[in-house]
């Protein structure tokens, strides 16, 4: 009898033993009852909408695409995948003016940065959060990060030649915050791998990943963004064989898994190249380069794991630096998302349950009472120092600054 | 008048029973149907579903054609909730002699059937599943149905005429008077009570096993039963059927049904006292899947959710019984005239496709019987829930906007799907996740499709027939059906029943993913709910 020697699907979605743990672990379904759950939403919505498009369900739009699904299925199942690209292919409803604005995050900042002083101003008036709550419907609590006078990109350019000395080399890819919000964190990665003698240079003009695109319904030009990433990313990963490090994890899991699982596009030769910064100065730290910290460094950080650093399965590599660091007392945070997933939580309809989503974090948080709150994800940033009012530092700036000069 | 005497009775619940009654009530008369078990439990539910165009028979067997397309036709019209127009190809792989297309053209047209050939690449993006090697590629209008769905709608049409329906209910001999058939004993087979019913005619319409209620009714009717067993993949690789263009052969038919779809057919004759036990055997799952991939290459490694078999009934024109001449067509044997025996009929052969012109034949009979003259209006008059054409507008018109559950119920139920109460939480509760039944659905299905099973509510709903297999579904409808019932022991019996059925269909496909799923079902059901 000839028996089936491999069966596929889709994402997996055949591998679904409807256990229902992805179900139990969705961050989304504990606060959201119009939200239908991933089993439903993911594999089992798969095989309905197999049959005919008209059983996308508009209330998919509720995904936070935090992953924690993916993370919890024993069986494989890439449930997040599923549903995102349920939605990038079946949901045919145009994006709002509001969705463009917040998924263009490279364009937006690089009209902004120029005028950095007034608009920074200006997103801060209590009146114009008021008018962008009633026009665009983006939540009056949220505050917009501030826009920095300078790009990263130009800060960097002009130290390339210096850059360019030391003997080990790698490529950042700093993403659309560090470049036009927070150029400091770019710095701080700088100060610490040239401290392991190693100099960093800027892609060929990086693009932004796309992140926010594809969960605003913009996939076609997510996959623009891909395809140019792909290929000036390759341009040093092969031809100059470099690491890439970044210091988003938003970013690195964009780059490594949504481009050929959400928008199709080919990264296999460069995948393994892409990893988190502090992946990479924890490698190099275990092949015996040292780092030289101050000795009068002394604070209290809890660590937040970012859903996508969950994903990738690589929390515990900043966690690991971290500890590294001799006058810190460190604290590891319960698993738990904080509700903010990007964009997700800048919408007006979604910030009630945004905020219920983040509450067991935020009172975590408050209970352990930390000095600086540490997480590799700029998103989760502001919505702990909104929600909190602790300060939130990437665990590279961290590092930066314990480090002995 | 006594309370159990009828015009006519028809025994089968099969398609051809329920569409007889259907006519019969239409026309006035006084119905009862009586069927062993539940409705479409012999061929009619164990077969592809597929809403044939007549393609398939066009070289072969013209008249049989011809009835397919006009059946089609009218099928989509009436018994659009039931059907789903996929249309299908009939493809010609590099082994297949491409002259063939030509004669299978020529004689579709000759039918009246559209069939138009296609370039290959056409075809290839029309279903992208098909084999890509494909030399040749012929559309037609064939399409699927869903012949539990088709089955119910015709009982509960023929009720809401007045019929009444005796379900599980076995009929133990027949009551005579003289050369007249003239009543029938039945036995319920779930209380054991006997009753007994009249009637001037009696329709027998138990396909295969028509055989034996002849002989119960003293009359010989010579069947020839044939196995065929086929596989259900656990979603649909397909949107449109898909055929080989040749001479019709073993395992040369995908048929998307609803979220799954079915390969089939083997043939294999079988002896009679076989027809109630057939089972599918690791060679007929062997060459399914290896004919099936040369249709659609990725079933091959396409997850198979179950496999089973049906019992085609073949029947012998005339009266010769060597079944040395074998019809694939309808045959309405008037007992009177060919043994006489008055008051007796025999519908059979024919397919689930021409169950309507086999009902309306029958009913003609039954009508020249009693002296009726009321013409049929089987043909134009939808049934119920088929009021609308597609189920978007069904689900347009109901709610402002559809939850996936909504959606899937105006699929299965077509109009009938405003009669879900809505508005309570729990009615809108999913009893089933795999094909998205709610609370509601199934209520409404005991209240109106006599229900005594949870098998009999698979087929009325789909509870059960999705991935998991029963593994979530079973044991909540299990709850709806010991409540509505007021018994919950025998609810546990049934459960147990129920899963073990479930089983019966993985077992011959016992390996990966059914597999796991198969054992996880197990732990649920034998070690948390300790059955």
């Amino acid at each position: 009898m000839k028996l089936q020697e491999i069966t596929e699907s889709r994402h997996n979605f055949e591998e679904c033993m409807k256990c229902t743990v992805c179900t139990a672990y969705c961050p989304v379904l504990q606060v959201n009852p119009l939200y239908p759950g991933p089993k439903q939403a993911g594999p089992d919505g798969e095989r309905l909408r197999l049959k005919d498009p008209f059983f996308f369900n508009y209330a998919l739009k509720y995904c936070m695409n935090c992953k924690r699904c993916e993370v919890a299925c024993p069986s494989d199942v890439k449930v997040a995948d599923l549903i995102q690209s349920a939605r990038i292919r079946y949901d045919k409803s145009k994006p709002k003016l509001r969705d463009r604005i917040l998924a263009s995050t490279d364009f937006m900042g690089s009209l902004a940065r120029p005028f950095a002083p007034i608009v920074n101003g200006i997103t801060g008036l209590g009146i114009t959060k008021a008018a962008l709550d009633a026009t665009l419907k983006i939540d009056r609590h949220r505050t917009f990060p501030k826009y920095s006078g300078r790009s990263f990109e130009a800060w960097l350019r002009r130290r390339s030649r210096e850059q360019a000395a030391f003997p080990e080399q790698v490529a950042y890819f700093h993403g659309c915050y560090v470049n036009y919000n927070n150029p400091a964190l770019g710095k701080d990665l700088v100060k610490v791998l040239n401290a392991l003698d190693t100099g960093v240079q800027l892609l060929e003009k990086e693009k932004c990943c796309g992140i926010a695109l594809i969960t605003n319904g913009m996939s076609d030009d997510a996959r623009k963004h891909a395809t140019h990433n792909v290929s000036v990313i390759r341009k040093a990963a092969v031809d100059k064989k470099l690491k890439v490090v970044a210091t988003s994890s938003s970013c690195v899991l964009t780059l490594r898994e949504e481009y050929p699982n959400l928008l199709g596009v080919d990264n296999s030769d460069i995948r393994d190249s892409i990893v988190m910064a502090s992946r990479y100065i924890f490698e190099r730290l275990e092949k015996g380069a040292t780092l030289k910290f101050r000795e009068d460094y002394h604070k209290r950080i809890a660590y937040h794991t970012p859903c996508h650093m969950e994903k990738l399965g690589w929390g515990v590599f900043s966690e690991k630096l971290l500890r590294m660091i001799p006058g810190i007392e460190f604290t590891l945070l319960d698993s738990a998302c904080c509700g903010i997933a990007g964009t997700y939580g800048f919408k007006k309809e979604n910030y009630e349950s945004s905020q219920a989503v983040g509450e067991a974090l935020f009172s975590q948080i408050r209970s352990v009472n930390p000095d600086i709150v540490a997480c590799d994800c700029e998103t989760c940033k502001w919505q702990i120092e909104m929600s909190t009012g602790y300060q939130v530092l990437n665990p590279i700036s961290i590092l930066a600054e314990a480090l002995a000069d | 008048m006594n309370a159990n005497e009828y015009d006519v009775i028809i025994i089968g619940g099969g398609i051809t029973g329920a569409g007889t009654q259907r006519d019969c009530a239409m026309r006035g008369l006084r119905t009862l149907l009586i069927e062993r078990s539940d409705i479409a439990t012999g061929a009619t539910g164990r077969n592809h579903g597929l809403l044939h165009s007549g393609a398939r028979y066009a070289v072969n067997d013209a008249e049989s054609a011809e009835e397919c397309i006009k059946e089609n036709m009218i099928l989509k019209r009436i018994a659009s909730h039931c059907i789903d127009e996929t249309d299908g190809l009939f493809i010609t792989l590099p082994e297949d002699d491409l002259s063939y297309q030509q004669v299978f053209v020529d004689s579709c047209r000759k039918a009246g059937i559209g069939a138009e050939i296609i370039d290959p690449d056409l075809a290839r993006r029309l279903e992208p599943s098909v084999n890509p090697d494909l030399i040749g590629a012929v559309r037609v209008p064939d399409g699927s149905v869903d012949p539990f769905r088709l089955c119910a709608a015709n009982m509960l049409d023929a009720k809401l005429h007045g019929g009444q329906v005796r379900l599980h209910s076995e009929v133990t001999g027949f009551i005579r008077e003289g050369d007249a058939i003239c009543g029938v004993r039945t036995r319920n087979r779930i209380s054991g009570e006997c009753e007994e019913f009249r009637a001037p005619v009696i329709v027998n319409a138990c396909g295969i096993w028509g055989q034996h209620i002849a002989e119960l009714a003293g009359v010989k009717v010579g069947m020839f039963p044939a196995k065929g067993a086929l596989l259900i993949f656990a979603h649909r690789v397909n949107n449109m059927v898909i055929n080989r263009c040749r001479k019709p052969s073993n395992a040369d038919i995908l048929v998307p049904g609803d979220t799954v779809c079915v390969i089939g057919t083997t043939s294999t004759r079988i002896p009679f006292e076989e027809c109630d036990h057939v089972a599918v055997t690791p060679d007929e799952v062997t060459l399914l899947i290896t004919e099936g991939a040369k249709l659609a290459p990725s079933l091959s490694s396409t997850r198979i959710l179950r496999a089973y078999a049906g019992v085609r009934p073949l029947v012998s024109a005339d009266n010769d019984p060597s079944g040395r001449n074998i019809s694939r067509g309808i045959v309405c044997l008037d007992h009177e005239t060919r043994d006489g025996l008055k008051g007796f009929i025999t519908i059979t052969g024919g397919k689930l496709m021409t169950y309507r012109l086999m009902a309306e034949m029958a009913t003609d009979a039954v009508c020249r019987k009693l002296n009726v003259d009321k013409p049929c209006r089987t043909a134009e008059t939808p049934l119920p829930g088929s009021e609308e054409r597609s189920y978007e507008a069904v689900a347009r018109k109901i709610w402002e906007k559809p939850s996936m559950a909504q959606k899937a119920a105006a699929a299965r139920m077509g109009t009938s799907a405003s009669r879900i109460r809505t508005g309570d939480r729990s009615d809108e509760a999913l009893i089933c996740e795999c094909e998205e039944v709610s609370v509601g659905e199934i209520n409404d299905a005991i209240d109106r499709l006599e229900v005594s099973s949870l098998t009999d509510l698979r087929r009325r709903t789909r509870v059960g027939m999705g991935t998991c297999q029963g593994e979530f579904c079973a044991c909540r409808a299990a709850g709806l059906l010991a409540k509505a019932h007021g018994c919950v022991e025998r609810e546990r019996g049934d459960l147990v029943d129920f899963m073990r059925e479930r089983w019966k269909g993985n077992f011959p496909i016992g390996w990966g993913d059914t597999m796991r799923e198969a054992e996880y079902t197990q732990w649920v059901y034998k070690h948390v709910l300790g059955l």
